[in-house]
């Protein structure tokens, strides 16, 4: 008995135990509406059912978080341009890829072309980003709010306030999949993003730098590492990360729509990194963590939208979700339950 | 001798942001006066069209004051407003307890807010992140479609002229004497604005918010009771939200959930371009108010101009924005040296 409370105890106290706990509740709470949310057919040649679609549609996110934890970790802020990025991203592979019309059925440019651009756009936004934020000592909220609000402004320009459509079969394999093969592609992106990151941090001291940094720029300054290098280094990575996340996005939808793509996804991401056991305030980060983080977003998104919430009222609860978890995590709080316990226990010996 | 250094520095960023309006201005009159833009009208449609955004202008300055942020602002704004239309037009209930109710929804709105960044010391940022999607979402829980104002008490206090006697009217073809005029959503936005000026300046708890603001540790040791301090701030940005939200109401008489997009940019802008310090412990709402307006006249410049979209504002603003936040950092670093 003992040796079980021990395990219990043991289990629950690793890190990545709360975003598990929360993605079986989030995927079981489904059985009870939906009993077939676990079925899996094949349909097309490709694999289909809720669960499948839930892994599907996460990818962007995943990409997306990852890119985030880096960011977090590294300088304790967020950065909120990613939804913005990733339309600017979009717009600018449909645009190279359209080369500037508005609907074509087949490549003006060659495919690799769009795909760096949008990459390069991706990085070029996290440049920007890391300047303010690394150089100019800028909080990272205020510094990516310019992008936020500018960002889908520029891809609409790009794309001249109209979407433009790109009616390519192989334009469409990104984002859905490729023929023969049953999973969708989006999942593969975002695993190669994964596994890639997670070697860079491993095999290099990358990761080891990134903590320190988050942990105490200033220590970490004087020990001789970069601090402010490493930290636009994590922006630039997160604009790549949310550039890819734009394109398979865009594919998705074989188009760049500026309004729509990546919209409310920055709550997702840093919901994600949040819910991955990350502190909001740098430092020690768990990519896994942020990876579990957000599969368990868009599973609650399906949720959601299976119980019939329309996409503008989803933040609500997300936000409720965001707040309550922050909260938990804030050593104020922790005090607070502290004084009161003791408190009460003050209150019993007296009585 | 360092103060001083200090002072000057901020008296030379009002300066600029003051220089470059007035630059503005006179370059829009010489470049559209054949489109009539040296009218005193065009200078007051500034007011009129930004009434709301003043008084949200005014809350956020004192909250960058005490070093915080508040990015909901848009969000509460929408809510506001659809709050407003949903009450009068659906439910029938009067244009004052609607009013009244929305007033209140941003009192608690800026408590829940305040308590959380106060008392739990979350990140300002998260929790009004997580605010202005919250308050989105609800906008939709609320209404999905568009619903236009159409209370009479409502659309009178919307659409009441105060004529401007002295500045002297034109006659247009009708025979008809028009004057310049200002709707009474600007007069309170300037009361308020005036308002928050005072307290700023002239009260205890206008001062702690810049002891607060300037160094919370040494506020703290001070005796100051900094917790309450900033939990007061929010609530009232939150009231001063839900407020300018209504003056915004009044200019558009509608209720929409895509309202108000980027509005927390432009107030954040407004103020920054004025001279409040994103650090904190220093700022001016007569700055933010020359924020406003040349946020105003970049609007004018582009409606004037005819042929560029209405996402140049925005880009426009966010480069401003930039530009300013730059030269904060540079003077920054300058005073370090």
């Amino acid at each position: 008995m003992n040796k079980l409370i021990v395990f219990v105890k043991k289990l629950t106290g690793t890190r990545l135990f709360l975003p598990l706990f929360c993605l079986v509740l989030v995927l079981l709470s489904n059985l009870i509406k939906t009993p077939t949310f676990f079925q899996v057919t094949i349909k097309n040649g490709v694999l289909y059912g809720y669960i499948i679609d839930v892994i599907n549609r996460a990818s962007d996110l995943v990409i997306l978080s990852v890119g985030m934890t880096m960011v977090v970790a590294a300088s304790g802020g967020t950065d909120i341009s990613v939804g913005a990025v990733m339309s600017v991203a979009g717009a600018v592979c449909c645009y190279i890829l359209a080369g500037g019309l508005q609907t074509v059925n087949e490549f003006q440019n060659p495919y690799i072309l769009g795909v760096l651009a949008a990459v390069f756009a991706g990085m070029l936004c996290g440049c920007f980003n890391g300047f303010l934020v690394a150089k100019m000592k800028i909080q990272p909220m205020v510094a990516t709010l310019i992008l936020f609000t500018a960002g889908r402004g520029m891809a609409q320009l790009i794309t001249r306030g109209q979407i433009t459509y790109i009616r390519v079969e192989s334009y469409k394999m990104l984002g859905a999949s490729i023929p023969g093969i049953p999973v969708p592609t989006p999942v593969f992106v975002a695993l190669l993003v994964v596994i890639l990151t997670y070697v860079l941090l491993k095999k290099t001291t990358l990761g080891l730098y990134i903590q320190t940094v988050g942990i105490n720029s200033r220590a970490s300054r004087l020990m001789g590492i970069k601090s402010s290098r490493i930290i636009f280094l994590s922006y630039v990575f997160c604009g790549l990360c949310a550039g890819v996340s734009g394109l398979v996005a865009s594919s998705r939808i074989y188009s760049a729509d500026a309004n729509n793509i990546g919209l409310n996804l920055e709550l997702d991401a840093i919901l994600a990194v949040a819910l991955g056991g990350n502190s909001l305030g740098g430092g020690k980060f768990s990519l896994l963590g942020s990876v579990i983080g957000a599969y368990t977003i868009q599973a609650l998104s399906t949720t959601l939208y299976a119980m019939g919430v329309s996409p503008d009222q989803i933040p609500v609860y997300k936000a409720i979700v965001v707040v309550i978890i922050v909260a938990l995590q804030s050593t104020e709080l922790k005090k607070m339950a502290k004084r009161f316990q003791t408190g009460r226990e003050a209150g019993k010996r007296v009585a | 001798m360092k103060n001083r250094g200090k002072t000057d520095g901020k008296i030379f960023l009002l300066m600029i942001t003051i220089a470059l309006f007035v630059t503005m201005y006179i370059a829009g009159i010489i470049i559209f006066n054949s489109k009539g833009f040296a009218k005193p009208q065009v200078f007051l449609n500034l007011f009129i069209s930004n009434a709301g955004l003043i008084v949200i202008a005014a809350g956020m300055t004192m909250v960058m004051i005490t070093g915080g942020i508040d990015i909901s602002v848009g969000s509460v704004v929408a809510l506001a407003c659809m709050m407003l239309a949903w009450m009068m037009e659906v439910k029938g209930i009067g244009a004052v307890p609607a009013l009244l109710t929305v007033l209140v929804m941003g009192i608690f709105f800026g408590l829940a807010q305040g308590f959380f960044i106060a008392y739990l010391k979350i990140q300002p940022f998260i929790v009004t992140l997580a605010g202005m999607f919250f308050a989105r979402g609800m906008t939709a829980i609320i209404s999905q479609e568009m619903i236009s104002v159409k209370n009479e008490l409502f659309l009178k206090w919307a659409k009441s002229k105060i004529n401007l006697t002295f500045l002297g009217g034109t006659v247009n073809k009708k025979g008809v004497v028009n004057y310049p005029f200002l709707y009474p959503s600007v007069i309170i936005a300037l009361v308020v604005l005036v308002l928050v000026f005072v307290a700023l300046k002239y009260t205890k708890f206008g001062r702690t918010i810049y002891a607060v603001g300037g160094n919370e540790q040494s506020a703290l040791m001070m005796g100051l009771n900094v917790k309450r301090t900033k939990l007061l701030v929010y609530v009232i940005n939150g009231f001063l939200c839900a407020l300018g939200g209504f003056l915004f109401c009044l200019n558009t008489c509608a209720g929409f959930v895509e309202q108000a997009k980027g509005f927390e940019m432009e107030a954040i802008a407004s103020a920054v371009i004025g001279g409040t310090l994103l650090s904190g412990g220093v700022g001016n709402v007569f700055g933010s108010l020359f924020g406003v307006l040349i946020k105003g006249t970049i609007e004018t410049f582009i409606t004037f101009q005819g042929t560029l979209s209405s996402w140049w504002t925005k880009i426009t603003i966010a480069a401003l924005l930039a530009f300013f936040i730059l030269l904060q950092s540079l003077f920054a670093k300058a005073k370090e040296k």
